[in-house]
């Protein structure tokens, strides 16, 4: 006999549910957790390797690497005393909130502040993955182009904050640091943006003000 | 490209759904998915079509009803279509919009004996 079943649930209600779980799992141990999701080689771990360093002894802090293959981007993390996670997804573009989950079992949630979890390289798949976190921090470097946040507008829109690495390369390109921050302000008005260079260091300061005041540690 | 996921995620949802329903066979599907979703349709019918092959869905009909962007301007109290996917009021150039559609990706409807 011919059924017709309504249903009228998202796809990714399990997911949703999940990352509600790390949520609530947040809010209890007081952590505050972001996200970080870029292309691959915008500089994501660079820029983490330069904020453990500093506020690594300030800070109680912990990383999730997600990759799908390598834990290059691990040791690098494990260099500045920082815990550190690695999960491989072995081809999957994306981490979800069960992930998550999973690894953090592997660290001491008693004192920590602040947990950063860095996605797979990749602006499309992580933007539709929910992971329980506070925000997501969007980045791009200047030798992608001023119009990435046209391109990709999911990701900028579901961000809270923009970050724009490489800024010492600004002079060797046609990047426009006025008209990246056009774009990205048409398509979320609300987002805070650093622009920065890992490499000179320039900028790095406003960026590491907003990781300490989410940390709860105040601005230096 | 993460349309596998999303396929594998259906297929659970599916699957829960015929054992409660005591389907045998799912003859349609229907969902709907957002403009600004960031899946292809083409690519998750690829998707559902490999998953369903040997199964009691394989044959089912995957209809997709795609979602236009839309927003509301909490400044003018406007509802707008943003089809060039800009995200700003067109009544008065705010940026105090809450998108209205254009982000689900939802399965309404199994059909099946």
């Amino acid at each position: 006999m011919k059924k017709t079943i309504n249903l009228a649930t998202e796809v990714l209600a399990k997911n949703r549910d999940l990352a509600e779980d790390n949520r609530r799992l947040f809010a209890e141990r007081n952590i505050h957790a972001f996200n970080m999701i870029s292309s691959p080689g915008s500089g994501k771990t660079t820029l983490l390797e330069r904020t453990l360093t500093v506020l690594g002894d300030a800070v109680s802090m912990a990383v999730i690497e997600g990759d799908i293959q390598t834990d290059n981007d691990a040791a690098r993390i494990a260099a500045t005393g920082v815990p550190v996670v690695q999960i491989n997804t072995g081809g999957l573009c994306h981490l979800d909130a069960a992930m998550i989950r999973r690894a953090l079992e592997e660290f001491d949630l008693e004192h920590l502040r602040l947990l950063i979890v860095e996605n797979v390289g990749n602006l499309v798949c992580p933007s539709s993955y929910d992971l329980g976190e506070h925000e997501k921090v969007v980045l791009i470097s200047v030798t992608e182009g001023d119009d990435k946040p046209l391109k990709y507008p999911g990701i900028f829109r579901k961000a809270g904050v923009m970050v724009v690495n490489k800024i010492d390369l600004l002079p060797y390109t046609d990047f426009s640091l006025e008209r990246v921050r056009a774009n990205a302000l048409s398509i979320n008005p609300k987002l805070e943006i650093f622009e920065l260079s890992c490499r000179t260091g320039e900028g790095l300061e406003g960026w590491l003000d907003w990781v300490r005041q989410r940390a709860g540690a105040g601005p230096a | 490209m993460h349309e596998m996921s999303i396929a594998q995620s259906l297929f659970e949802i599916i699957d829960e759904t015929m054992r409660q329903h005591g389907l045998t066979r799912v003859t349609h599907v229907r969902m709907r998915v957002g403009e600004m979703a960031a899946v292809v349709p083409d690519s998750l019918e690829f998707c559902f079509e490999v998953l369903a092959r040997g199964t009691p869905v394989e044959g089912a009909v995957l209809e997709m009803t795609v979602v236009p962007l839309s927003g509301h301007c909490a400044s003018c109290d406007t509802e707008f279509r943003a089809p060039e996917r800009t995200f700003l009021c067109p009544s008065c150039g705010g940026g105090d919009v809450r998108l209205t559609g254009g982000e689900e990706l939802h399965l309404d409807e199994l059909e099946g004996e």
